[in-house]
Parts: C-alpha cells; sequence; structure tokens
C-alpha cells in the first residue's frame, strides 16, 4: 500500500495557538481535521507537510447551532455525519444537508469535515495520481512543473473544484468565518474561492476556516443535484445548486451556482437574473438550464467524456430548479 | 438478492459412481454450508501472504519504468546501494533467464535488462531494512533510457515499426500470434445462405481488481528456497523460479497462501516472485515484497482488449450455414498466456451454436502497455459479446425471435462440434427456459427507455490440455488416514473460489465423515502432489476426480479392515455417518493399520483422449473434459437524456452438472454476474499517452455495492457423466452472457446499438444523436484492420465414426 511520508503532528490547545502554529511552519504546514483529502494526497505526495497542526478536537470549531428561523452554524471540524443527523439542520436548510449527504461515502462522511469539504483541494486526473505516476507523466504547475499537462500553452492550473457543499453554500449566500493571525474574518463563501486550480482558497498565511455560517432560509427553497458515475463515492463531475424564492409561482429571487466545471464554483448570476419576476415553469427551466450548459466549460480532467459532463449540465440544471421549486419552505420553528 | 432455490427438489437423474447411502441421498455433497475456512476469514485469523513476517525480513522495492519503450543504455546503482539500511540492489543483469506463464512465450525479465516495454516495467529491486528505506533507495537509481517509439493501438501495431519491433522475436513487426483455421466449406455455406450479415464489435480491456494485491515473501536457507505467494498456481511459479534462479525443483518450495481473489491475475509467474526469491539467496535473510494498487495494474495479465469482426450466414428460417470470425488482441508487452488467448477468441462460438462451416482467423499485437493475459473467461467474453449481439442483428434481420433463431442453432448433448469438441451433458435448452421463465422476458413491459436483453453462453470446465506440453496428470491428490485423521494433499489452491471446501466435501461424503474430520494441506509444491493451477475452471472437476479416486481406494482398504475385524464381507461394510460397519471409523482405522501398516492412497486427474478429435495449429485450446452453459436476462432502464443506465434486475440461469455446495455457487454466480455487469458498463485499463489513465481503484470504475442490482439464480442440475459427482464449473461460466445481455437490453430499451464495452452514457447518446440525424444509430468501430493472416488450415470435419460421443 501507500505509506505516509513523515510528518510532525502539533496539537494546540486553543484556536489562537492552531493559528500561531501555522503561521510559525508557513508552508511546510497544513491543518488536518478529518484528513480524508489530505492523507491520501501525502501518501501519493502530492503535498508533504512537514508539519500537520491538528483542529478536530478544538471546541471553537465543533458547536452546531440552528437558530429558530432557521440560520445555522456550523464548526468547521464537525463531520459530515454529525450534520447530517441534525434534525433542525435538515428542516431548515436541506439544499445544504442535501449537498453533504452526497459527498462520497458514508465511511468518509464519518470522517470528513464541513470545513474539509469546503476546502477539498482542486483535483484533475492528471494530478491526483501517485508520485509514479507523475514521474512518468512529467510533473504539471499544481506539482512545481511549468507546464499543466492538460493544456501545455496554459499559463493556469485547470484543476477542478470538487466540493459538494461549496456550490449550495454560494448559492444560500452562506458565510465562511475565518480564524488568522490578525483576528476572526467573515468572508461570503463565494469571496473563498480563486478561479486558480493551484491556489484555489482566497486564505492568508495561518488563516483557517473556522465557522460556516448559513442565513436564515426566509422563504428560500434550495437544491443540490450532483453528477456522478456511481451511486456512492465518486466527486462530482459537475454539481448544479439552486436557492430559490417563488411566491405564486413567480420567481422572487434565483440563485444558480454550478459545481465541478472550473477551478471554483460558477455562479451564473445573470443567466438567472432574467428569471425574476417570471413564472417558473419547464420552458423557463429548460432556457436557463441550457443556458448554464452553454456557460460550462469542463475540461478533460476527469472522468467520462467532457461533451458528456457539459451536456448533462443542463439535465442537472433542470432537475435541481425542479427539485428546489417541489421542495417544501421550510416552516418557522 | 434473492433467497436459494430449494436445492433437494431440483437434482435429476441418476448420480454415475456416486458414494450415497444407497438410496440416492448424500450426507455432505449438495448441502448448503459456508466455506470451510469462513470462521477463521471473517475473524482474521486467516494469514495472507502479506499477513507473513519472519524475524529479520528485508522488505524489497521495485523500480519501475516510467517510459513505454525505450533501451537502457545504463543503470547505475551505486549511490542507492550506499544507501544506510540498503542490504542488495539487483538489476535484471543478475537474472538473465527468461521466463513467461506459456512456454511459447518466454520472453520477460523479472528485471528487465535491455530494454523497457511498458510503462511499469521492473527494471531494478532494492531489498532494505524497511520499506521506506527501499523505496527512497529506488529513487537514487539511474536509470539511462534511450527512448524508442511508443506503440499503444492494434492500428499501430499493425504498421511497420518506426523505430524497432517490441520483441526481437516477432522479427519485423509487432505481431506476436496469428491464427487462421477452417472447418468445413465455408464459402459453400454463404452461397446457400439466403442472409449473409457482417459486424464489427469492440471490447475494452479490464483489470481482474482482486482486493488482494500480490504479495510474496521468500526464505533461502540450508540450500533450499521457499517462496509463499498470493498465487493461483504455484506450480507456474515452482518451474519459472527453478529455472530463472537456477535452482533444481526439488530445492524449491512454493506455498499458495489464503487468497484475497485472483480472477487470473496471478496465473503467470510474477516478477515479484523471482525477485525476493533471487535476493534472498543474495542476502541470506528473508525478503518480503507486496505490491502496490497501482503495480497491480501495471503487472496486469487482464482482459485483453479486443476488436472483432463476424460475418455469418443464415438460412431465411434462421439456421446458421457459415460462420467467418476475426479477431485482433491488443496484447501489451508481453507474451503471458496470450497465445492461448488468441486462440480462446475463436475456439467456443461451435460450443454454443452448431456451426456447420466455421472460418477463425486471430490476431495479436505487442503493445507498449501493461501485458494483458488470462481473465475470468479467457479470451471468451470478447467473442460471446460479438456473437451474442451479432445473433441479435440477424434476428432482427430476419424478423425471428433472438431467442427462437439461437433455439435453432444450440448445440446438442452427446455431440461433436465442428472444431472437433466433445459436448457430452448440455443443458442450453434448460437453462434457456429458466431464465425466460423467471424473467417474463417474452411479456417484458414495453416502454421508452426499458428493456431486457438475452443472451447464452458456455465454459470449459478445465483446460484440456496442460499449459506446458506433457503427459502427466493435470491434478493429484494423496490421502493420509491415521489415528491422527484424515488428511488430504493436494496441489490446488484455494482462490477463493472454494476449492478447499469442494476437496473436503468430496473426501468426507467417500469415507462418511464430515467435512470438519478432514484436514487439507493444499497448494504447497513442498507437500502436496502436483496440481496445474487454479486457472479454466478445472479444480473442481480435476482435483475433485482426483479426490474421489485417492477416497475411494481409502475406502474400500478401510472397509476391508473392518470386513476382516469383524468377520463380515467387504461389501457389507457400510461407509456412513462417521462409522465403517459395524466400526467407529476410528476403529476401523486402527484396524486398518494394524493390518497393512501405514494407510495411504493416491487419485489424479488427466482428460480422457477423446475430448478433441481435431488436430490443427491451436487445436490444444478448447477442448474440455465437459462444458457449462449459462444464460442470462438483464432488466434496465436506459436514459435516452442522459444516456444513463440503471440495471434492474439480473436473472442467471447455469447448467452446473450438480451444485456440491449451493452457497459456494451462489458466491461465484454472483461474483461473476457483479464483474460482467462492471465489464459491460464501467472497467477500462484504458491509456492515455501510453500513460495508464486510472491506475487506482476510486479512478477505475468498478461497481459499488450500492450500484449492484438484484441478482435471481437459477441453478440447473443435470449431472455430468465424468464430473465429481456429476459437477461441473461455476467459477467462470456466469460471467459471460451478463455482458452481451446488458447491451441487448440497451438496444431493446431505446432502438440503439452499442457496440463496444463498457457501454457509457456517451456512446449511448451518441448512437441516439446519430438516429436523430438520420444516420445508423449506433456506437462502435467502423472498420476492421486489414490484418495479414496466414492461408487458413482446412480441416476436415469429424467423421461419423470419429466424432461419437
Amino acid at each position: 500500500m501507500l505509506r505516509l511520508p513523515r510528518f510532525s503532528y502539533l496539537r494546540p490547545a486553543s484556536l489562537a495557538e492552531a493559528v500561531a502554529m501555522l503561521a510559525d511552519h508557513g508552508a511546510q504546514s497544513s491543518v488536518i481535521a478529518g484528513g480524508t483529502d489530505l492523507l491520501p494526497k501525502m501518501k501519493r505526495r502530492q503535498v508533504q507537510p512537514a508539519v500537520l497542526v491538528g483542529i478536530a478536537h478544538l471546541e471553537a470549531l465543533s458547536h452546531l447551532e440552528t437558530t429558530a428561523s432557521g440560520a445555522a452554524e456550523i464548526g468547521a471540524s464537525r463531520t459530515l455525519t454529525s450534520v447530517l443527523k441534525d434534525a433542525g439542520l435538515a428542516h431548515h436548510q436541506p439544499g445544504y444537508a442535501q449537498a453533504a449527504g452526497l459527498v462520497s461515502t458514508p465511511a468518509l462522511r464519518n470522517t470528513g469535515t464541513v470545513g474539509g469539504n469546503l476546502c477539498v483541494d482542486t483535483r484533475c486526473n492528471y494530478y491526483d495520481m501517485t508520485e509514479d505516476w507523475r514521474t512518468a507523466s512529467g510533473s504539471c504547475l499544481k506539482t512545481g512543473g511549468e507546464l499543466c499537462r492538460l493544456a501545455s500553452s496554459s499559463p493556469r492550473c485547470w484543476a477542478i473544484s470538487s466540493s459538494d457543499t461549496a456550490p449550495i453554500a454560494v448559492a444560500l449566500g452562506a458565510t465562511a468565518v475565518v480564524a488568522g493571525p490578525e483576528g476572526e474574518r467573515d468572508v461570503p463563501v463565494a469571496s473563498l474561492y480563486r478561479d486558480d486550480g493551484n491556489a484555489h482558497l482566497a486564505l492568508g498565511r495561518g488563516e483557517i476556516l473556522t465557522r460556516l455560517r448559513l442565513p436564515a432560509p426566509d422563504g428560500w427553497r434550495s437544491s443540490y443535484v450532483k453528477l456522478r458515475r456511481r451511486s456512492s463515492m465518486d466527486f462530482p463531475l459537475a454539481g448544479a445548486a439552486v436557492a430559490l424564492k417563488i411566491d405564486r409561482g413567480v420567481v422572487e429571487g434565483c440563485r444558480l451556482v454550478l459545481g465541478a466545471v472550473a477551478s471554483q464554483p460558477v455562479e451564473l448570476s445573470d443567466l438567472v437574473h432574467g428569471l425574476v419576476g417570471q413564472r417558473l415553469d419547464e420552458e423557463a427551466i429548460e432556457e436557463v438550464a441550457s443556458g448554464a450548459s452553454r456557460l460550462a466549460k469542463p475540461l478533460d480532467n476527469a472522468d467520462l467524456s467532457y461533451v458528456w459532463r457539459k451536456r448533462m449540465v443542463k439535465e442537472i440544471v433542470a432537475r435541481a430548479f425542479r427539485q428546489a421549486a417541489m421542495s417544501e419552505v421550510a416552516a418557522v420553528v | 438478492m434473492s433467497a436459494p432455490r430449494e436445492w433437494a427438489g431440483r437434482r435429476l437423474g441418476a448420480v454415475p459412481g456416486g458414494a450415497d447411502d444407497g438410496d440416492g441421498t448424500f450426507r455432505v455433497v449438495g448441502k448448503a454450508m459456508p466455506r470451510v475456512d469462513a470462521v477463521a476469514k471473517v475473524t482474521g485469523t486467516t494469514v495472507y501472504a502479506d499477513d507473513l513476517s519472519f524475524p529479520g525480513t528485508l522488505h524489497c522495492v521495485l523500480l519501475r519504468s516510467p517510459r513505454p519503450h525505450a533501451r537502457i543504455r545504463s543503470i547505475d546503482v551505486q549511490e542507492a546501494a550506499g544507501l544506510p539500511g540498503v542490504v542488495a540492489v539487483l538489476t535484471g543483469a543478475a537474472m538473465p533467464t527468461r521466463f513467461g506463464v506459456s512456454p511459447s512465450s518466454e520472453e520477460e525479465q523479472a528485471l528487465a535488462a535491455d530494454k523497457v516495454r511498458y510503462v511499469g516495467e521492473p527494471v531494478a529491486a532494492v531489498a532494505a531494512r524497511d520499506e521506506a528505506t527501499a523505496r527512497e533507495a529506488c529513487k537514487m537509481i539511474h536509470v539511462d533510457y534511450e527512448l524508442l517509439e511508443p506503440v499503444t493501438s492494434i492500428d499501430r501495431a499493425l504498421e511497420v515499426p518506426m523505430d524497432e519491433p517490441i520483441h526481437a522475436s516477432s522479427r519485423d513487426s509487432n505481431i506476436h500470434r496469428l491464427a487462421a483455421v477452417e472447418f468445413g466449406d465455408v464459402e459453400e455455406g454463404f452461397a446457400a445462405s439466403d442472409h449473409v450479415r457482417e459486424d464489427v464489435f469492440f471490447y475494452e480491456g479490464s483489470n481482474h481488481l482482486a482486493m488482494e494485491e500480490h504479495s510474496a515473501t521468500a526464505i533461502f536457507s540450508d540450500g533450499q528456497l521457499t517462496v509463499w505467494s498470493s498465487t493461483q498456481s504455484p506450480h507456474s511459479v515452482h518451474r519459472a523460479l527453478s529455472s530463472v534462479v537456477g535452482l533444481p525443483m526439488g530445492h524449491v518450495r512454493v506455498v499458495a497462501t489464503p487468497h484475497g481473489g485472483g480472477f487470473g491475475g496471478k496465473v503467470d509467474p510474477c516478477a515479484h516472485e523471482i525477485v525476493v526469491a533471487k535476493l534472498a539467496m543474495i542476502t541470506g535473510r528473508p525478503v518480503k515484497c507486496t505490491l502496490t494498487r497501482e503495480e497491480v495494474f501495471y503487472n496486469h495479465r487482464g482482459r485483453h482488449p479486443v476488436l472483432m469482426w463476424v460475418r455469418t450466414g443464415v438460412t431465411r428460417d434462421g439456421r446458421i450455414r457459415a460462420m467467418h470470425f476475426r479477431t485482433a488482441l491488443d496484447g501489451g508487452a508481453h507474451g503471458s498466456l496470450g497465445a492461448a488467448t488468441t486462440y480462446y477468441t475463436g475456439a467456443l462460438q461451435p460450443a454454443t451454436y452448431d456451426l456447420p462451416a466455421y472460418r477463425f482467423e486471430g490476431c495479436r499485437v505487442f503493445t507498449n502497455k501493461a501485458p494483458c493475459g488470462p481473465k475470468r473467461g479467457h479470451g471468451t467474453p470478447q467473442p460471446r459479446f460479438a456473437l451474442e449481439l451479432h445473433l441479435d442483428k440477424l434476428a432482427e434481420d430476419l424478423g425471428m425471435d433472438p431467442v427462437e433463431l439461437r433455439r435453432r442453432n444450440y448445440v446438442r448433448p452427446n455431440s461433436r462440434t465442428v472444431n472437433g469438441l466433445r459436448i457430452t451433458s448440455c443443458a442450453i435448452e434448460k437453462v434457456t427456459d429458466e431464465v425466460l421463465a423467471a424473467s417474463g422476458y417474452s411479456r417484458r413491459e414495453r416502454r421508452e427507455g426499458h428493456g431486457q436483453g438475452f443472451a447464452v453462453s458456455a465454459y470449459l470446465c478445465g483446460a484440456g490440455t496442460p499449459m506446458y506440453l506433457n503427459r502427466m496428470p493435470h491434478s493429484e491428490v494423496a490421502l493420509k488416514v491415521d489415528r491422527g485423521g484424515v488428511t488430504v494433499f493436494c496441489g490446488a489452491t484455494d482462490i477463493g473460489q472454494g476449492s478447499d471446501s469442494v476437496l473436503a466435501t468430496l473426501v468426507a461424503e467417500e469415507l462418511g465423515l464430515e467435512r470438519s474430520d478432514v484436514r487439507l494441506v493444499t497448494g504447497d509444491t513442498g507437500l502436496t502432489p502436483v496440481d496445474l493451477g487454479s486457472y479454466s475452471s478445472r479444480v473442481t472437476f480435476m482435483a475433485g476426480n482426483a479426490a474421489i479416486e485417492a477416497a475411494r481406494k481409502m475406502r474400500t482398504t478401510l472397509a476391508a479392515a473392518a470386513a476382516e475385524h469383524s468377520g463380515g464381507r467387504p461389501a457389507e461394510m457400510t461407509v456412513a455417518g462417521g462409522r465403517i460397519g459395524p466400526l467407529s471409523f476410528e476403529e476401523a482405522v486402527a484396524a486398518a493399520e494394524e493390518l497393512y501398516g501405514t494407510l495411504g492412497s493416491v487419485g489424479s486427474y488427466a482428460p480422457p483422449p477423446g475430448i478433441s478429435t481435431s488436430k490443427y495449429r491451436g487445436s490444444a485450446v478448447g477442448p474440455s473434459p465437459a462444458f457449462s452453459f449459462s444464460a442470462a436476462v438483464v432488466d434496465l432502464d436506459a436514459d435516452r437524456v442522459s444516456g444513463e443506465v440503471r440495471v434492474n434486475k439480473v436473472w442467471i440461469a447455469h447448467d452446473i452438472g450438480r451444485a456440491l455446495n449451493p452457497v459456494l455457487v451462489r458466491g461465484q454466480v454472483e461474483g461473476g454476474v457483479y464483474m460482467g455487469l462492471g465489464e459491460a458498463l464501467m472497467e477500462a485499463q484504458a491509456y492515455r499517452n501510453g500513460l495508464l489513465h486510472h491506475p487506482s481503484v476510486l479512478e477505475y470504475k468498478t461497481p459499488l455495492s450500492s450500484d449492484m442490482p438484484e441478482i435471481e439464480y437459477l441453478i440447473v442440475e443435470q449431472p455430468d457423466p465424468e464430473g465429481p459427482y456429476g459437477a461441473k464449473e461455476v467459477g467462470q461460466g456466469p460471467l459471460l452472457p451478463v455482458v452481451p445481455a446488458v447491451v441487448s437490453a440497451i438496444h431493446d430499451a431505446l432502438g440503439v446499438w452499442v457496440d463496444e464495452v463498457p457501454v457509457t452514457p456517451d456512446k449511448i447518446l451518441r448512437a441516439l444523436d446519430a438516429r436523430a440525424r438520420g444516420n445508423d444509430p449506433r456506437t462502435g468501430p467502423r472498420a476492421f484492420p486489414k490484418i495479414p493472416y496466414p492461408p487458413c488450415e482446412k480441416v476436415a470435419i469429424p467423421d461419423a465414426a470419429t466424432a461419437a460421443v
């Protein structure tokens, strides 16, 4: 089997200490919560942090609270399974719960965390390979090489944002709370990401994602549809997150975010802008879904043909709209 | 999954030579029981190859080629050898002897010395105090490669090599093997046909994906070499080791450890097995090597990608007059069992359908990819896929029900095929009836997007010819009985299929004991008599018959002793329920020891001579002492918008002769269906720029448990006259009809043909798009390449006297 490289494991007593440790060790370090993304990557020598700073045990990152209005605050080190078991969250934030429940397998959801899935590294099938394979292939931009193996003339890395929960968090207008050497700051989840497969997170040195804040639904419905080859385990080949506010069949507000078609979640605000004030009928859904498919630009660095993945964006967007439209508006308890 | 059927009610016919208690019933045979090693396996006490650890063990890591095709100018190991903790560094120069699982393909070196032929080919090995040190040392080995043009497709391999052929043995081309043979007069058959049709198909390669990665440990001590390995054929490893490391067979012992699955991937002697042996001899210490999953993909020996062309002539009423079948196999970088695989792509078409005239032309090419070899079904799933879909299309042309077309051409029991194969027991009609009745195929719901597909197949119960030419038994069993109990010694290797359980069942039945009374020593070339290995579905039939022979001799001995002791006649000594006549089994054994001294008996099995009548180049492939027959119906939904397929249910009927243990039968059937669905819908050992696309179990897609449909299995028991208690194989047959039945069902659902597997959603959409544009509603290969087949060897159809079965 593949073995882990040697590393030091640090167990900070507090969030502040964790931040200090990360700031101290800089690029040589990484935070670790569930480790379901990081450890396999270390085994394949895609990353080799000398220092891992554990955060799974920190109180500050492990709470989960849903208010009467349905607003939720989730600690970044909560496991996906523990979040899925929370009845309040499932009731008020069905779109988020749906996405969290579609991540990988039950076993990995038992270990993988809310923060981990939001931050999950971008993926590319020239990158997510063992050291031996990458030696044979030649290194790429994401592994310190000069060349993107997918598009050799490209100055940038095209690795794919592969989080299931990021698109829905963006669609819901969620906020990420980030702790760093300068204290805490709130960042819209949409601003947490950068369109660069090689540096997809807009986090500074020593910064840790500590909490996810989902706003109260306030009449918004939400839904996430994931495209994958098999019924479990696989990363998304495309994802469609929809947040929708409808009053008597007429759209009052709408957000559509695609996952796994670029290096960051792609919000299609111009596309759905025209829906506001319209009736959400099959024709309208079809038009938006076709538009989303036109705008999506998947590349040949994931499973199955990218032509098919692009085509399927239309289907999953349409499914997500139908699902969202049919879903109940969560009653405020 | 559905509940097991009523086994007792499904026994048909008399049992030849059965050791029944006189009333036609059995005490052990046919009873649904767990494997004999079930508790050890589920509680974790089973010691697999990678669990072995001896004091002072060195760990071995192989350095593998990062280049698909290159000459090795030099290998500098000095820096690696100097790393603290490194005990030995080995290169191919130390082991020049070439080997291969088949004597016709002995072109492999455990470590490549002159050139590399695929990414992942081993070029050097390090033995060090621990794995991390060995791995680090591998990075310090400097190999100077001179790059050669890589050949990565069948088409390219058929052209003149740009730099040099992959193997010098194939002279100036990359063609490894050509076959051309004709039985009867095919042109005459086509001329007499009312309708002739041609089709082209492609079947992608796939890996075995056994859960256990290969692992081997070697000790060389006091002139004796012992290698423990997760191999399917300790005998093959034994032969290769003796030859490469230069020790007499009598100084080499190979122990097959308990297995986490083989499926053909552990039949070939592997580089790491030879390397650990050599390193143990050099260092004098135990040396161990366990492959990573990625290395297993490189070691491969999996399903050959095969391009196929078939032309068949039929009469208006659906009778086949002639068939011409061509195959082109992408063999990868080495021979492995590929010569046999090539012949297997042509051998069994006449074993399901009565072909009055048949021409087969086969070709295997070398490419710079991981070597292909035997995988479950060995060279027959690919032509089965092509043949069954081709018959569906012929039926459509004729406006005939596809099942009826097949029935009109089915082989008959006790017949001789056009290529000289002997068919004895044959329940092909019965498996068809069963699977149609259970699935309601003819009354299936007809709606857009829903379909059912039917297919039928045949498979061997053991290859009739050994992998290397000899007239010795294929399987041998020795039985030791004394006051210490009953021990069966047999070279057969339990790779998870349950052969240990089968041996225990047969011996227990014969001696009137329970399975737990029988101790097993198997798969150990130092202790057990020879068995050729767990491949070609041969073990139940061959080792089973050998075990029965040994046990019957022992029973006779014990009955004689019991008779002598009790003053009765041997014939009166009923052997049953732990008693022999009036004596307990233990008393009878004591009496026999008193009378005869040490008690031992042996049995062996070699296929009878009449299993084949035709002699031609390649005629060693195909003959078998018996054939199993399987039929499947697959029910699925296929989405016309997304191209996604959901398999709802698979019905599978299998002609097993007799189910010696229904639990094991069920396991094999379900495993075969799973593997067939994987190959039909997902699996692909695919390459990009000479590099394996998916060398991980996350990216190499195979169905997950949550993807598996319900399976209803129907076991047809019509005892075979020569099988042990009438039993036939089940390890490979049930996979075969599943793949074409899936594709046929997709056609039933959407009206389009996908003439290549795996059927991915985009292929379905491409076929639907083609139909929408008014083109041929099909995805698949367009043409079959021009191949320089030699003139056909004409083989006369066996005359009536020769053909008599």
